[in-house]
């Protein structure tokens, strides 16, 4: 019997199983719901081409909320960095060198957040509101509260290899895909992911085992800043325009793609696989539920239901201990469970150890 | 006060594997170190003494690279250290390793990271080589430690562990890397008798295999078995130093209650 069942738990610990579930499971809904629209390929054309901003955002931010920190920055710099883009296209001529100071303004964002936060020790979702204000604000007098129409953008080679199109299909999510495989490699594979995750588990065991803590803190701010300028980068570009509110509403987006994509809150523990899914899951929901029929109005709801069921499942699979406790308080109500579930007894003792 | 000879064969290139000298420590107002000379010899027992607050962490800290003195002078084999560059990677490379009291691991990773947290085996461009660094960690874990059949490699969390078997790891860690110089603050802490007696072993394994260990414990029996030297702190101070054959286990014992008391009476 222990080899069934660790074999079981095995497939429930591979990375992002569970949401990958739930996403599959989204779509098929969507599919019997609305079979003319989820049966062809437009709408999924059409998710590769919105989604992408929201994943890199989500992906970058997976790295600074496993350090056990937050960015509530980065819909200012989705703002700024537009901005610096389209304003220095426009004035230099060149969109290389828009995009270079784009990412340029994103570090500078970063590294800011990163000084207030490891350095003089602000906590960072204060010292990160504090500076979604002033980036955002400072972007609307840049901008002296004008949008930017960029209708001759896709003349550049820039655009195209960015925004382009493969016959249907969005380079974008090319590039956005190319940004979360980087990531995940990084945060599983490389050193500074390792470091980060462990500031993340314990800032003061991070510092007695070497790491630099000040440092790696100071560049996963730098880091989620390049990354929000390079998702601005996109968008901009996809839309052909610049508001100096753009972004406004990704961040409670973001982060919600984040957390149901099963990513610890407390840190130390994060999963790009899920980020990706919690990304498509948020993407999709509001198209998907017009499509279906179902009023507009239903669409925040839905995501409601959908992050806490992701979130509950997430403590359930992941946490054992709190598994076995809510498994005995389902028993202790409804005790046909045990009747039903003959094997259920000894393997949630297990679980409990 | 003596100065403590450890014996030490007349061949050896240096006389003492740390040396502090003059050292102050102050936490804004907080005078936590003052004046304190401290030496651990090659191949030496240094039990260090005192009640909560006396300083031995801070001491340690400072020994292992984790915390920057106000004042002194630390000498690593009989070299002065330029304290601007010391660090827990610096102290690592000059071989001194320190199993923190209850927070040298952490809890939501996996065994591999946190033998290998702070000098991973990296190939190009720093990314870990996992693959070895779980081979090596899954021997440790069954030569040094002996976890058989408990269910536990490289990929169980340290959440998995018991006390005694957490302790194990961090140890296993300073034991992988040579060190000529093992810290353990309070290794014996929560732990259950049997696992304390395995710490115990541990400690005479490092004297036998020719390192150092400055040993802090508030079971003075426990200290005193494998001790050779004796440094109690008071307040920041080094406030005595014996060798092992100058005082009894009854001295010592009446010797820290003696301490314990009188600090009572000055709290008061």
């Amino acid at each position: 019997m222990p080899a069934p069942e660790s074999a079981r738990s095995r497939l429930l610990e591979t990375e992002g199983l569970p949401i990958m579930g739930v996403l599959l499971a989204l779509v098929i809904v969507f599919m019997i719901a609305a079979p003319d629209v989820f049966l062809g390929y437009r709408i999924y054309m059409s998710f590769l081409a919105t989604v992408p901003p929201l994943l890199v955002l989500a992906a970058a931010l997976t790295l600074v909320i496993a350090a056990g920190e937050i960015d509530l920055s980065f819909p200012s710099v989705i703002a700024l960095s537009g901005w610096v883009l389209a304003y220095f296209t426009h004035v230099l001529g060149s969109p290389w060198l828009g995009l270079l100071l784009a990412l340029a303004s994103g570090a500078l964002v970063g590294w800011l957040n990163g000084i207030l936060v490891a350095r003089i020790g602000v906590p960072s979702i204060i010292a990160t509101l504090a500076t979604q204000f002033l980036w955002g604000g400072l972007t609307t007098v840049f901008s002296q509260g004008l949008s930017y129409a960029l209708g001759e953008v896709d003349q550049y080679f820039l655009w195209h290899l960015l925004v382009g199109r493969v016959g249907a299909f969005p380079v974008q999510a090319l590039w956005a895909f190319a940004v979360a495989a980087s990531l995940y490699l990084v945060l599983n594979r490389h050193r500074f992911g390792e470091h980060l995750l462990f500031i993340g588990d314990n800032a003061r065991v991070a510092e007695v085992v070497g790491v630099n803590v000040q440092r790696e803190r100071t560049r996963a701010f730098v880091l989620m800043g390049v990354m929000a300028a390079f998702a601005s980068v996109l968008l901009t570009f996809e839309n052909r325009s610049f508001f100096n509110t753009q972004g406004g509403g990704y961040l409670l987006e973001v982060m919600a793609a984040v957390f149901i994509g099963g990513t610890s809150v407390f840190g130390g523990k994060a999963s790009l696989v899920g980020t990706v899914a919690g990304s498509f899951i948020i993407g999709m929901v509001e198209a998907g539920l017009v499509a279906t029929g179902l009023q507009g109005f239903w669409v925040r709801a839905v995501v409601g239901v959908v992050f806490l069921a992701a979130v509950i499942g997430h403590i359930l699979i992941e946490e054992p201990e709190r598994r076995s406790v809510f498994v005995r308080a389902l028993r202790d109500r409804y005790d046909f469970v045990r009747k039903s579930s003959p094997g259920g007894g000894s393997t949630e003792r297990r679980g409990a150890r | 006060m003596t100065e403590a000879a450890p014996n030490e064969s007349a061949a050896v290139s240096f006389r003492h594997v740390v040396r502090l000298e003059k050292v102050e420590m102050t936490f804004g107002k907080v005078q936590a170190l003052s004046n304190v000379d401290f030496a651990v010899g090659r191949n030496e027992i240094v039990g260090l003494l005192g009640d909560n607050g006396a300083g031995k962490s801070t001491l340690i800290k400072i020994v292992s690279g984790v915390l920057r003195p106000t004042a002194g002078e630390i000498w690593v084999r009989d070299r002065l250290l330029n304290l601007d560059r010391y660090s827990v990677r610096k102290a690592h490379d000059l071989r001194i390793e320190t199993v923190h009291q209850g927070q040298s691991l952490g809890e939501k990773q996996p065994l591999w990271r946190n033998l290998f947290v702070g000098r991973q085996i990296t190939g190009r461009f720093g990314f870990i080589d996992v693959k070895k660094e779980k081979e090596i960690a899954d021997q440790l874990l069954r030569r040094a430690i002996g976890f058989r059949g408990h269910g536990i490699n490289s990929d169980s969390t340290v959440r998995d562990l018991s006390g005694g078997e957490r302790q194990g790891i961090a140890i296993a860690r300073a034991m992988y890397f040579e060190a000529d110089l093992i810290v353990l603050d309070e290794p014996t802490t929560a732990l259950a008798v049997s696992e304390v007696r395995k710490v115990l072993a541990f400690v005479e394994g490092v004297k036998a295999g020719g390192r150092a260990c400055i040993y802090i414990e508030h079971n003075l029996a426990h200290v005193y078995e494998v001790a050779d030297r004796l440094v109690i702190l008071d307040r920041g101070t080094v406030v005595g130093q014996f060798a092992k054959g100058e005082i009894t286990l009854a001295d010592l014992t009446a010797r820290m209650i003696a301490l314990h008391e009188g600090r009572k009476h000055a709290g008061t």
